[in-house]
Formats: structure tokens, sequence, C-alpha cells
């Protein structure tokens, strides 16, 4: 793979990876990492929609626990182990350094324990689904079902640890990514002119690294709970069970915006390489991605609207969670306005960035209707709620992740992938989502609670479409892996930028795949006011 | 014999009432049979009317640029980069529209909080999986269970029908308080538009004031183990005098 200068020193074998301590092999093996953990998680989503393509399903024989555990597993996979490592670990490692210009990441070492923690991390979350009777919590793990009281064995201890894992392994990361992006950036490089999706892993970072230490509390408490007989959360011993929904909801609804920033941020690239235009409204992105990291840590609650808030607790969780869509308006309207004039090639990569744009704009007027206290209280847990937030993570942040790898995958590799697959790629992929998810918003409607492995006959027609959409996905990512192989093993050469004059960071500078190591003797970014300095 | 009578009435009048139960194919929600749903399905069809406009106008300018913009087209890139009117525009607007939607919304979560002057009290207790209705006022307590696949009559919808329903007479202001004795629960009925948590060692309160007769079905909303799917709600609404009746002919009777 390198035939570069010769005195680039490449440690060989496994050593190479294992001790890795370089941005680029540790991005590649999140990358990897993400790709085992997305086909992981899309089999546990197609063995549900398996058991829900009729009413009466019986995929699973019967075990309606072992269906809990599937969409448990379904959830925590995509999230933790698929999006996250994609985005953060896998394209965040990979071209952070070489889109600000430096050498590698600040930590290299704590980079690399980053990610070797992810592996007993989804060890233990495999371990959860298998042992005793599985951890059948849904992603929430609400207590008392997670107690001792609905899930006695062990199976519920091995998904706590797994977050823990996870959690340090993101912590550990975030701080990395923090102190890279402010210490080492290349001279001139200054705060706004870094590239969006640097802000992004930025911000991403930030809000880890403020909310994953009150998930660990939580789960924490819940594992001293289950294990050493304290009653944080058993109301039989003065514990409460929604003080743990508070716990989690603080750190999972910035999860949203930690899972979907980065997403923003690649996205906004693509669109302004394929438009030949710079980014509309740069500094009012900026602001946009930092007004939603601060606001999106202040409306956890709107979760729990059934939980029997307050009134004014309510009216504060709808109002600030509604705030929100002004930032996430301006991101779309400036992502049209990005396109609007520009002389745009719609190849793959600017595909996704499309679909993503008008997909993200329905899930988040989805999102708007949710937001409203009263009207959640009747959309809440059904499948409305399910279709919404498939709209913005299924199709915003995976559509994210495939526009990002087509993007970058021949700066990765050195390889560029076929276009005509890719094209076909996107448009299964886009027929197959919206097939799964327009249908859950209708049975939503109609009243049908998330997470019932069966349902009455009423929403059998709704439901057979939603199936047949999951198994056009299903095909789709067949035809997703087969590009991903092709191009890394067999694919063009390509050039060093493929995507010509609206290609303007830092990385298309670079050959492809670069060198093991970039930017020794950092780069000038010319132009500015702080040139001299 | 008066309660087979009465079911046997109701059957025949629950003929017409369909949507009082998800149908198939349905697009929107089922009928409302409380003021409380009616307001929360205008102000749905507000939202509605909002949203499809704001989605055409993305959709639009989208399919113009796709159309105008393609490389083809223009082959020569414009080089603007802000705006800083047009940037205020579309900040302003959408909190404008925000401040629409808003207004209206809070005046319901205010509406749903505040219980008119209650006349009768239901207690509904959550459990793995089924659920316990009790009339404290009559010292009323039964436990109501799915009708399991092998015991469905005709008449009966597969996985929301329920061997005793909860009862409650008609236009009539109706406190439910709501807990559960395992995991937490969700008391839920779409026509209603209610749905309160079930938790443990916590009381909740809601209400209802129901405007039409029938049968009207629920099912638990949040995730409770395996029996999650197989602990519906079946509410029977009837007429004050069949309340009256009932609740007479249910005193005495063992739980
Ligand atoms: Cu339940």
């Amino acid at each position: 793979m390198n035939e570069h200068t010769p005195h680039e020193h490449t440690p060989k074998g496994w050593r190479r990876w294992l001790l890795s301590t370089n941005h680029k092999d540790i991005g590649s093996m999140y990358l990897i990492f993400s790709i085992i953990g997305g086909i992981a998680g899309l089999i546990f989503s197609i063995v549900i929609r398996m058991q829900l393509a009729h009413p009466g399903g019986t995929v699973l024989g019967g075990n309606h626990q072992l269906y809990n555990v599937f969409i448990t597993s379904h959830a925590l996979i995509m999230i933790f182990f698929a999006v996250m490592p994609g985005l953060i670990g896998g394209f965040g490692n990979w071209f952070v350094p070489l889109l600000i210009g430096a050498p590698d990441m600040a930590f290299p070492r704590l980079n690399n324990i980053s990610f070797w923690l992810m592996i007993p991390a989804l060890i233990m979350a495999g371990l959860s689904t298998v042992v005793g009777m599985g951890a059948g919590t849904g992603w929430t793990m609400y207590p008392p079902l997670s107690s001792l009281t609905g899930h006695p064995d062990m199976a519920v201890d091995f998904l706590l640890f797994s977050l823990h894992l996870a959690g340090v392994s993101s912590i550990l990361g975030s701080l990395n990514f923090i102190t890279t992006i402010i210490n080492m950036r290349a001279p001139g490089m200054d705060f706004f002119k870094m590239p969006l999706f640097v802000w992004t892993i930025l911000v991403t970072s930030a809000l880890l690294l403020i909310t994953l230490p009150v998930l660990a509390g939580g789960i924490t408490m819940l594992i001293t709970d289950r294990n050493f007989g304290t009653t944080f959360f058993d109301p039989s011993g003065g514990g409460d069970p929604v003080l743990f929904q508070h716990l989690f909801w603080f750190f999972g609804h910035p999860e949203v915006y930690v899972i979907i920033l980065p997403a923003f941020g690649i996205i906004s690239q693509i669109i302004s390489t394929f438009s030949k235009k710079p980014v509309f409204g740069y500094v009012s992105m900026v602001y946009a991605i930092l007004s939603i990291g601060v606001i999106g840590c202040g409306v956890w609650a709107h979760h729990m609207f059934t939980v029997g808030l307050s009134p004014s607790a309510t009216v504060y969780f709808s109002a600030a969670t509604m705030v929100i869509a002004v930032p996430t308006g301006i991101k779309v309207f400036s992502w049209l306005a990005t396109m609007w004039g520009g002389s745009i090639r719609f190849d793959t990569p600017m595909l996704f960035a499309t679909g993503f744009i008008l997909l993200f704009t329905l899930g988040g007027l989805t999102g708007v209707v949710l937001s409203n206290g009263g009207m959640n209280i009747v959309l809440h847990d059904t499948y409305y709620v399910v279709g919404h937030f498939h709209y913005v993570l299924s199709m915003g942040a995976v559509f994210g992740l495939f526009g990002g790898f087509y993007y970058w995958i021949s700066k990765i590799c050195g390889r560029q992938y076929p276009e005509i697959w890719g094209r076909i790629h996107f448009w299964m992929l886009f027929i197959g989502v919206n097939m799964i998810f327009i249908p859950m918003h209708f049975v939503g409607y109609n009243g049908m609670p998330r997470r019932i492995p069966d349902y009455p006959q009423a929403f059998a027609p709704m439901n057979y479409i939603a199936s047949i959409g999951a198994y056009l996905t299903a095909f789709s990512t067949l035809i997703f892996l087969g590009v991903a192989l092709y191009t890394v093993f067999r694919g063009k050469k390509a050039q060093s930028n493929p995507w010509g004059v609206g290609a303007t960071t830092l990385e298309w500078t670079l050959p492809s795949p670069p060198p093991y190591h970039t930017f020794e003797t950092p780069p000038h970014i010319g132009g500015d006011l702080h040139e001299h300095k | 014999m008066t309660r087979i009578l009465l079911m046997f009435l109701c059957q025949i009048f629950a003929l017409p009432l369909f949507a009082n139960q998800p149908t198939e194919w349905a697009l929107y929600f089922q009928e409302p049979a409380t003021p409380l749903m009616v307001r929360l399905r205008e102000f749905h069809d507000y939202l509605l009317v909002i949203s499809f406009f704001i989605a055409a106008f993305v959709f639009l300018m989208m399919f113009i640029i796709i159309y105008k913009f393609r490389e083809k087209k223009h082959p020569v890139p414009a080089t603007f980069s802000h705006n800083t009117p047009l940037e205020i525009v579309w900040t302003t607007i959408p909190v404008i529209i925000l401040i629409f939607i808003a207004v209206p919304s809070f005046k319901i979560t205010y509406m749903m909080d505040h219980i008119p002057k209650s006349e009768m009290t239901v207690k509904v207790i959550g459990h793995q999986w089924y659920w316990t209705y009790e009339y404290p006022e009559n010292k009323i307590v039964y436990d109501s269970y799915m009708i399991k696949d092998a015991d469905l009559k005709p008449q009966d919808l597969r996985l929301l029908s329920v061997d005793r329903p909860l009862v409650v007479p008609v236009d009539t202001v109706i406190e439910v308080l709501a807990t559960s004795t395992d995991v937490i629960h969700s008391f839920a009925v779409p026509s209603f538009g209610i749905k309160r948590d079930c938790i443990p060692g916590k009381l909740n309160q809601t209400w209802m004031k129901v405007f039409k007769e029938g049968t009207y079905y629920g099912q638990c909303s949040e995730l409770c183990g395996s029996g999650h799917g197989f602990m519906p709600i079946s509410v029977k609404v009837v007429s004050k005098e069949d309340f009256k009746k009932w609740i007479e002919d249910n005193k005495n009777k063992k739980g």
C-alpha cells in the first residue's frame, strides 16, 4: 500500500494495527469496525422487519423477549458501533488532521486505546444478547425493566458495561479531537477558516464530554442497584425510576446531535465541492452548529412528556425543542443557497447530500410536530416517533456516512469507486428507506405502539410495505458491500483530486492515498489577517 | 342477564363506530372521542398545513436547483457566499412560524393538565402483562386480560379485545390515576388523546371526558417486557344510566 518516500517508517504486520498510533490507520480501523457494526445492526433490523411483515409473525419462534433483545441491540449497535465509529472515529480520525493541516492527532496513543476499547465494548454488547434471557430493555434501559425486577440475570449488566467501555472510548476520543483542533491547526488556519466538518467534530466532542459522564453516572447507579443493593431507582427504597430517565436523556438527546452534526459537516463539504461554490453563510453555519449543540443540552425531557411532568416543565421543554428548529432551518436554507447558482455535478456523494437535505427536512418537520408537549402525548411511543427518528438518523446520519464514504474513499485507499454502482446503491437505498419509514408515520398516527412484536390486523398493510422496503434496503447494502470491496481491491487508481475545482480543502492537495505521515511541516494557509503571526 | 343484553346492544351499536379502532390503510388519527383529542386533531391539522408549505418550499427549491444549476446547463458557478438580508429573513420567518405554533400548543398543554372538577375516579394499575381497573368510590376492582388467539370470537379484535374492558360513563369528567406494581407501563387510548406512564411508586394523573358511546382501544405504550404487545386497553363507554346499572351489578362481586 505504501510506495512513497523511502525515509518513511511504517510498522509492519500486526504491530502496525494493534499498536497503531497513526490517525489514518486508526481511522481505517474505525471505518472497518463501523461497517461490521452496521452489518450487525442491519441484520437485527431485517429480522425485526421479517417478524413484523405479517401479524402473528413467528420468525423468532414466538419468543417475544428475543424480539425485545433484537430491538435493543439494533439501536445500540447502530448508534454506538456503526454511526459513531464511522462518522467520528472513522472520518474524524482520517480527516480532521488532514483538514486542519496537522501531522496527526494530539495524543496518538490515546487514540489507539480509544479504538481498542471498542472491541471489548462490542463483545460485551454481543454477550448481552445471548447471556440468560438477553437484554430486552430497549436502548433506553428504563428501570425497573432493566433492574432485577425485569431482568434478573446478567444480560443487562453486560449491556451496561458495554456502554461504559464505549463511553470511555468516546470520552478519550473527544479529548483528543478537542485538543487537536484547538492546538494543532496549521498556521493561518484560524477557527473561522476550519472546514465545517472540523467544526462539527469539535462541537460533537464537546457534547460527548459534557453528557457521557452523566450517562456513566446513571448506568453506574443502575449497576449498583442491580448488584449491590442500592435503591437509586427503586421506589421501595426511596428511589425514583424517573430519575434514570432524566440522567439517560440528558445524555441521550445530545447523543442525537452527536450523531447528526458530523453528518451535517460532511454534507456541507460535499455540497460545496460539487456545487463548485464556497459554503453559503459559513459564519452563520458555524453559529448554527454551536447553538444546536448548546440548546441540544437543555431539551432532554421532551422524551418524557408522558411521565407526569408539570405543565410549566412541559412548556419549557417544548419551547426549547422548537427553538432548535431555527438553527436547523438556517442550515437547510444555507445548503440550498450553496447549491443555488452553482455548477452542480450529481455524482454519488452529491446524490446522498441532496437526498439528505430532502429527507432531513421531513424528519425535522415531524420533529417540530413532536416537540409540542400536547401533540407528543398522542404520538409518544408510537411508530410515528420511529418514523421520525429514522428520517433524521437512518436517512440523516447514514446518508452522511455513505456520502462521506463515496466522497473520501479515493483519498483513503487511492482507488475510486465505480460511479454507476454508487448511483444504483443510492437509488435503491433511497427508495427502500422511504418505503420503510413513510408507512410508519401512518400506523403511528393510527395508534400503533412501538416495540411490539405483533400487532392488530389493522396495521398489517402498512407494515408489509415497510418490510418490503427493508428487504430492498438490505439488498442495496449488499450492493454497497460489493462496491466497497471492489473499490478497495480493484478500483481505478485515483488522482489526488477527483472532484475538480470545487474541492478546495487541504486533503485534496495530498496524493491518494496520502503518505503514511502528512503535514510534517505544517502547510501555510494564506490570505488572511493572521498571516504574519 | 342485563349485562349480556347490554353487551349485545353495544356490539350492534359499535358497528358504525369503526374509527374507534385502528383501521387498515388508515393514514391519520382514530376518530376523536374527547374534547381534548378534538383540539389536538385540529391543532395537528394546522401543523400539517404549515409543514406542508415548508416541505413544499424546500422541495420546490431543490427541484429548481437540480433543473437550473446542473453542470451541463450552468457551467460557470456563481461566487457569492453570503447575503445578510436573506440570512436575517430565513432566521426570523421560522421564529415567527414557531410562535404561531407555540401559542396554541401551550394552550393545549395547560388544558391537558388542568383537570376540570372530576365526577368520578378510576385507577389503572399496570402489571406484567395485564391491567387492573379500580373504581375507588364504588370499591370495584378487577383485572383485564387480552383475549388469547384461541378464544377469539368473530366480533373480537385480535390483540385489542379484552375479557373485561374498563367501563366508564359518557359525558362525565373522569379522573384517571395511573400506577404500576412492577415495571413502567403506559396507559394510552388514542381516541381520547391520553397517554400516561404507570410508574411504580408514583401516582400519575390525567383525565378524560368522552362524548360518544362505544368501545375504544389502546395498547400499553411503554416497553414492559416480553408481554408488552399483549396487554391492550379496551374502554367501553356507556350511557350514564347503563353505567349506574353496571356499578350496581358489579359492586358486590369479588374482583
Ligand atoms: Cu405494559
